[in-house]
């Protein structure tokens, strides 16, 4: 087992380098003169040069890297032209709110998705399994903005049920900064109103940007128990005269839960990078709203860190799923 | 011990968008006593494996009955099931997937020692050690899974799991067929030597006649959801009656290469279960068929020399005349 995490940690450390590469070579590859937008609109060629040398942009490429690299070990993630803060400061106030949000969202997606998959499977061609994959077919195909758009429409607009977006009404003071996730802090400094408001704004962006990894979770867990109910171990445990209870949550689930871990952490990772959309929509001021105006206003360094932070999310996840198919499935234990 | 009248058993399907009852156990009438061992044979698809998973209540019966030491347990209360999964067990055609990957062997044997007896603790961890020794595997398997066991080793283990609760019957569904052919005879071996040692009753369910003709002390031939002919191994060995079990017996690849085949080898396939043909279910197949006469009325069981029950006509006394002026 240690061995195992040992070597996908190295294997993880590879990739992240090849990622820093990449994400590097993009955005310095790519046209636009960062200098004359950092100067302005009215600045003369002398201004730009100027700033092309404070900010470094005029030295090699290789040399412009290793300085990246090392700067990002001092957790320097660069400057934000846009903004006109360092990045890194930036992405402390816009992570924390994705995150939360995508916490929710795969939360809402696994305990939505796993039961529902499971009530699917034991009564398969049922009248909830009809709808069920009705349902999850079309989710996987639904484009999520467009889902985040009619939910709008329809509970925000229409029925007025909930708020069209951000994170709190304007006129709430958000509670104090301590992980950043307004529903985290208002529970540890006891604001439960402001906890209810934030719930109640997270609504709506949460269920839009859960609804494919609900839909494909729901997919997968409803295949892998339909097929491990039809095992011979599961028939043998009925055979012993083990309740229904246990052969489904016990000996099927067990194992069904396998492969859907897996979907799980690669929904999670992408999830992530759903959030520009969905954050876009319901004007969620977090990490996808912020690397689409540095996009948009060719500010490449908060794109690089944004890339590298999405990348390295993405990693983590992974690498946590590995980990935890380690602990569940002996057979993947001994082989790393 | 055992015996099954008119058993019973059809699976709702939808054939060509029409719902359609597929009929895998037709009138099934089996006769077991205590300490035999009865092989259940037929080609793949003939409901050998529906009989045995429906005796142990794994299937739902359609019709017919299965009589249990005397009480018909195809309608129990839940109480009373309870009582038969501690006397009958299953032992499955392929290990792999008979044992939860999640659960060492440790765990696998001693779920139905946890489910029925109060044994705990030390004492549980003490009889699965016993149970494992009696199946021929060292203790140091105990806290191992699945997956670092061979084929063998896993049927064992099955078998152990199997004999925990010291059942009286046991249903073997192809318990070597996904074997390797050394290790089954070691198989074989030892469930034929358990037999006698732990008094069991079987119900061996194969496809491979040299294996039952091993094991089993009293056979049955099914085709098609039926019972074609069934009675003691080696007479029936021997000297088949029915012309199905003739073909079946005749099929055996010979061990010699260029030794010429006994009889004709089989024509056609088995026909599909959803649509029976009528009469004898062999009669498209079978090289004594009457035309006019095997696929007019269905086929009853005859009763031939002791004990011995075939279902065909040409055993028939009432028509043995008829029979006979047909054959010459």
């Amino acid at each position: 087992m240690l061995h195992m995490i040992g070597k996908r940690s190295i294997l993880m450390l590879g990739m992240l380098l090849g990622l820093l590469v990449i994400t590097f070579s993009i955005s310095h590859i790519a046209p636009g003169d960062p200098a004359a937008l950092a100067a302005g609109p009215d600045a003369t060629q002398e201004m730009i040069d100027q700033v092309r040398e404070e900010y470094g942009f005029d030295k090699p490429l290789v040399e412009q890297f290793f300085i990246y690299v090392g700067g990002i070990f001092e957790g320097n993630l660069g400057r934000s032209v846009y903004t006109t803060r360092p990045v890194a400061e930036d992405l402390m106030v816009y992570f924390p709110a994705t995150l939360e949000l995508v916490l929710y969202s795969i939360l809402f997606a696994i305990v939505l998705g796993v039961p529902l998959g499971v009530i699917s499977a034991v009564k398969q061609n049922g009248w909830v399994d009809n709808v069920v994959r009705i349902v999850s077919s079309s989710g996987v195909g639904l484009p999520m903005f467009w889902l985040g758009l009619m939910l709008q429409l329809y509970f925000s607009l229409k029925l007025g049920w909930f708020p069209l977006g951000g994170r709190l009404d304007l006129m709430t003071d958000p509670p104090t900064a301590i992980t950043g996730m307004y529903t985290v802090d208002a529970l540890l400094t006891l604001r439960f109103g402001v906890f209810f408001e934030a719930l109640h704004y997270m609504v709506l962006p949460a269920i839009a940007l859960s609804f494919p990894a609900l839909a494909s979770i729901v997919r997968v867990n409803r295949a892998e128990m339909i097929e491990t109910l039809s095992l011979d171990y599961v028939t043998n445990a009925r055979a012993q005269g083990i309740s229904r209870f246990r052969m489904i949550a016990v000996y099927a689930l067990k194992n069904a839960m396998l492969p859907t871990m897996a979907i799980i952490g690669l929904r999670f990772g992408w999830m992530l990078g759903g959030t520009v959309l969905i954050e876009s929509v319901f004007d969620w001021p977090g990490v996808g709203l912020y690397a689409l105006q540095a996009v948009t206003a060719s500010d490449f360094e908060p794109v690089m860190a944004v890339t590298l932070i999405l990348g390295a999310w993405f990693m983590l996840t992974n690498f946590l799923i590995d980990i935890i198919y380690g602990v569940l499935d002996p057979r993947v234990r001994g082989r790393a | 011990m055992l015996e099954t009248h008119d058993l019973t058993v059809g699976f709702p399907v939808r054939a060509e968008g029409k719902k359609a009852v597929l009929t895998a156990v037709n009138k099934v009438n089996l006769h077991i006593e205590k300490g035999d061992a009865l092989g259940l044979v037929g080609e793949s698809g003939s409901g050998k494996s529906t009989v045995g998973r429906t005796i142990l209540h794994l299937n739902k019966s359609t019709g017919g009955s299965v009589i249990f030491d005397g009480q018909d347990i195809t309608r129990l209360n839940s109480a009373d099931e309870k009582v038969l999964r501690r006397r009958a067990q299953m032992v499955f055609q392929d290990p792999h997937s008979a044992l939860n990957p999640r659960m060492t062997i440790m765990r696998s044997v001693a779920e139905p020692l946890i489910l029925h007896t109060k044994l705990r603790g030390a004492e549980l961890r003490e009889k699965v050690g016993t149970l494992l020794e009696i199946v021929g595997l060292q203790k140091q398997f105990l806290y191992r899974y699945p997956h670092e066991l061979s084929g063998g080793q896993k049927q064992r283990v099955c078998i152990a799991r199997a004999i925990a609760l010291n059942p009286e019957l046991l249903v073997l569904d192809e318990p070597t067929s996904a074997l390797d052919v050394s290790v089954q005879a070691q198989i074989l071996e030892f469930l034929k030597s358990i037999q006698k040692e732990l008094d069991l009753t079987y119900l061996f369910i194969s496809h491979n006649l040299a294996v039952i003709r091993y094991v089993c002390n009293r056979v049955a031939v099914m085709y098609l959801g039926q019972i074609v002919e069934q009675g003691e191994t080696e007479e029936v060995f021997n000297n088949p009656k029915h012309p199905y079990t003739r073909a079946l017996l005749e099929a055996v690849p010979l061990p010699e290469p260029g030794q010429p085949r006994r009889g004709k080898p089989l024509i056609g396939d088995i026909p599909s279960p959803l649509n029976l043909p009528t009469g004898c279910f062999f009669n498209n197949r079978c090289e004594k068929a009457m035309a006019g006469v095997c696929d007019k009325a269905p086929v009853p069981n005859f009763t031939v020399e002791n004990g011995r029950r075939v279902r065909c006509l040409l055993y028939d006394p009432a028509s043995a005349p008829q029979v006979e002026a047909a054959a010459v």
